[in-house]
């Protein structure tokens, strides 16, 4: 399902004295199956933009098209629940979502506000919960009881349970360890590939942007400035500096090393596996001082 | 809709109303209140009205922002307006229509009433507009202070209500967010019976209040490690001014006063 | 060189009712001196957080005991020794009292009833040192989380105090919040000698320390200059912390049978061995 913004305006509070545009003349697309990055400084328009993905905001000019259905500012609230339902979104500190009395129910609480089957739901949740990784009992328990990490697990899984064909994650890891940081991120990873689900990432972490993304957006001050896949768009350090963002650490070390080096500036490297790679053929290059 | 009203709202700025001690502005809101009712004909409430704009063009707030935010009270002055008009049956006939009568008295009254409600709304909306909210805070717990005499909590009052004032936009936010995220999950708040209507509103109580109280918690728990044990030996770093345009400001009051006392019929 | 903090032994439970309770830290020792800045390590739920609890006195040890500044904490010298402390939390939001950013800087200095003019001097000084002195009258709404963190910081620092303590201050922080706040604390090192317990799990700000003490299960797991203890690899990696990328790279590099130093925790150190085994090759 591609998800495409032509043309699209976002303006908060619109006809009051405290208006403020939020998105003007946005045009991305997200191809259907691809795990999209989306990065941009703390004001850039990424968090407006994420809610156009599922119709929590409507353009105040402009279309956003999700699949076959188009959404612009005539567009009904019934409407929209529909796209709801194929589009799921982890936001930032999910855990704050949860408020049943116990796991199971808030895990199952999107599927039946979709029209989902008592019964299927709670097969669809058991084997989400079970599938995060989480201890077993923990369907039984209070989700309040949980610890913080695991408080997000259930956040994610009632997501996930919802079974959408995209899935948008803003700020998924946000104050987790490392170790919790790189399951939840290895775990988006393989539904993305074994489900080939659509995914959207929001990060400020440009090494989780160049890990797992094949497509790019970039914005700055309320529009798209950048689409493309990450070796290009981290390739142009300067640029990106000029909006205030960064390159992954493996990229400044690469250039780093480089221009110690006397090199011209390869194709970025992505991962530390990719950088240790490049280091090595480097430096094994035979004809240098022999 | 929030973003319409102007009850309650704090515009900053620079003006001479905006620069008095929220003391004076608030005896002189207190004492303007009860001076109104002096008021009880064609001139008094001319000067009390003249008065009022005196003290909004002292404000610098714009005229048609205080106007366009008081539509909500407008509909009840105009009611009252009404009431008055057909209710009173006293002085000479004026207008019939049908078995609807006008008379003078009516009339007469219908105006007065309506101009006292008006310079009412108009000077606290001007207070409100004018103030900072922790400003009010810190003139009232100055003003009611001589009450810990009596045991009364001014201290934690006051600061029970900064902190509250602090944490609104805080948990309007949060709330915003909780909404979407719910929405997101395909809740739906504005569809549906009343029941169903109720019961959507569950899931953004409780994380709400879940949420409500775990800041408070750690804003027990800072405070307390920053030293916090209530008002005993307590110095205070909002300071308050009294200069010489407080003085004037209550001195004017006073003017008008005395003036509306000569004037009342 | 004065020690300023020394916990021995310390237990801690949250249930001390129940005979076959969990202790969140169970048997701690170590010492700090002044000017020194040590990190605390470990992952979530390691009993870092209580530790630190425990260091201010918001939790009592049920067994050990907690010294502050030569002597043992206790519920009698307790506001005395707190109000020679800071310390920072976790979430921005919730630690901010004061209606705007000098209000906020003042509180702790209200609750000790230092003189108003006292007071002004402090709250413009503190502000200064944490680069926030142009936001006096900026209510926290229209902050960013880093600039909130430095004014909580300047908070602390107002009351002149002689330890720091940081819990999580910046884990959640974005990148950019992170990396204010981390120059800020090290440009305060520099130009006051301050000591600073920072309760964290991020590697890379650990590193910055004199010593590390990695906690594991209420446990001390390891202690020792960030050197030592990063020597320790795989052992941290175990414990669901994350090594330094400078280390991680030259274990990768390893594996592609390129040798470096071992310990190089720095990615300057790092490169330049790179650039010296290129030149040699």
């Amino acid at each position: 399902m591609d998800i495409a913004l032509e043309q699209v305006d976002y303006t908060y509070a619109a006809g009051t004295p405290f208006q403020k545009q939020a998105l003007h003349d946005v045009n991305v697309r997200i191809p259907s199956g691809s795990y999209t990055a989306i990065i941009g400084h703390t004001g850039s328009g990424k968090s407006t933009l994420l809610q156009h993905l599922n119709g929590l905001l409507k353009p105040t000019a402009g279309i956003v098209r999700i699949g076959d259905t188009q959404v612009t500012k005539e567009t009904k609230g019934k409407q929209l629940k529909p796209i709801r339902r194929k589009v799921g979104i982890v936001f930032q500190f999910p855990e704050h979502q949860l408020f049943e009395e116990n796991v199971l129910k808030d895990v199952m609480f999107g599927p039946l506000n979709f029209g989902v089957k008592e019964e299927e739901a709670r097969t669809r949740a058991l084997s989400w919960i079970e599938r995060l990784g989480l201890p077993e009992g923990t369907a039984e328990k209070s989700p309040f009881d949980l610890s913080g990490g695991q408080m997000r697990r259930v956040a994610i899984a009632g997501v996930l349970a919802m079974e959408p064909d995209v899935l948008v994650l803003d700020e998924p890891t946000a104050g987790l360890d490392p170790a919790g940081r790189k399951e939840i991120m290895d775990l988006f990873y393989e539904l993305h590939e074994q489900r080939d689900m659509t995914t959207i990432l929001v990060t400020h972490s440009m090494e989780d942007a160049a890990r797992y993304a094949d497509h790019m957006i970039v914005m700055h001050d309320g529009t798209d400035v950048l689409q493309g896949p990450p070796e290009t768009v981290f390739a142009d350090a300067e640029r990106l500096a000029q909006w205030r963002l960064g390159v992954p650490r493996t990229v400044s070390f690469q250039r780093l090393y480089e221009e110690g080096a006397g090199l011209p500036p390869a194709p970025p490297a992505l991962t530390e596996e990719q950088l240790a790679a490049y280091l090595a053929a480097d430096l094994r290059k035979g004809g240098g001082a022999s | 809709m929030m973003e319409k009203m102007v009850f309650g709202r704090y515009i900053p700025g620079d003006s001479f109303v905006h620069r008095l001690d929220p003391r004076s502005k608030l005896i002189f809101v207190f004492i303007f209140i009860a001076a109104v009712f002096l008021a009880n004909n064609t001139v008094s409430y001319a000067l009390l009205l003249a008065f009022t704009l005196l003290a909004i063009l002292a404000s610098k707030v714009r005229i048609g922002f205080l106007i366009g935010g008081l539509k909500p009270v407008m509909f009840l002055i105009a009611f009252t307006f009404l009431l008055h008009i057909f209710f009173t049956k006293e002085g000479d006939l004026l207008f019939q229509l049908g078995f609807l009568k006008i008379y003078e008295e009516g009339l007469r009254q219908g105006i007065y009433i309506s101009v006292r409600f008006l310079v009412l709304v108009l000077m606290t909306s001007l207070l409100t507009l004018t103030t900072s909210p922790i400003s009010i805070t810190d003139g009232l717990e100055v003003l009611l202070n001589p009450l810990k005499k009596v045991k009364f909590p001014v201290h934690e009052l006051a600061l029970m209500m900064s902190i509250s004032l602090r944490f609104i936009p805080t948990l309007m936010d949060e709330t915003d967010k909780i909404l979407k995220a719910q929405l997101a999950r395909g809740s739906d708040i504005s569809s549906g019976t009343m029941k169903e209507r109720i019961q959507a509103v569950v899931p953004l109580l409780v994380p709400l209040f879940v949420s409500a109280f775990k800041r408070a918690e750690d804003l027990a728990v800072a405070m307390e490690v920053r030293g916090y044990r209530g008002g005993e030996g307590r110095t205070r770093y909002r300071q308050l001014k009294w200069d010489w345009r407080d003085t004037t400001a209550l001195l004017i009051l006073l003017a008008v006063i005395v003036a509306l006392w000569f004037l009342r019929g | 060189m004065e020690r300023i903090l020394s916990l021995q032994d310390v237990r801690f439970t949250y249930t001390p009712d129940d005979p076959d309770s969990r202790y969140a830290v169970d048997g701690v020792s170590f010492d700090m001196q002044a000017g020194e800045w040590i990190a605390v390590v470990g992952h979530n739920g390691s009993g870092k957080s209580t530790l630190a609890r425990l260091m201010i006195g918001l939790l009592f040890p049920q067994e050990g005991t907690v010294g502050l500044f030569g002597d043992t904490l206790t519920e009698d010298n307790l506001w005395e020794k707190r109000s020679q402390m800071g310390m920072v939390f976790q979430n921005p939001d919730n630690q901010f009292v004061g209606a705007t950013v000098q209000d906020d800087v003042a509180f702790a200095l209200e609750n000790n009833g230092i003189p108003f003019e006292e007071m002004t001097l402090r709250v413009q000084d503190a502000l200064k040192q944490v680069k926030m002195d142009t936001f006096l009258d900026h209510e926290p709404q229209h902050l960013s989380g880093g600039q909130k963190q430095r004014v909580a910081i300047a908070g602390a620092l107002a009351l002149r105090p002689r330890l720091l303590i940081l819990d999580e201050a910046t884990s959640m922080l974005d990148p950019q919040g992170r990396e204010e706040v981390i120059r800020v604390i090290l440009d305060l090192r520099e130009k006051t000698g301050l000591s600073v317990i920072s309760i964290t799990h991020d590697l890379e700000e650990a590193l910055l320390a004199d010593r590390v003490v990695v906690m594991n299960g209420g446990r001390k797991f390891a202690e020792g200059t960030p050197q030592e203890v990063f020597l320790k690899g795989e052992g941290l990696t175990a414990l669901g912390l994350d090594l330094p990328f400078a280390m991680r790279l030259s274990a990768l590099l390893g594996e592609q049978g390129i040798g470096t130093e071992p310990g190089t925790m720095t990615e300057r150190k790092l490169v330049e061995q790179l650039w010296t085994l290129r030149s040699n090759r």
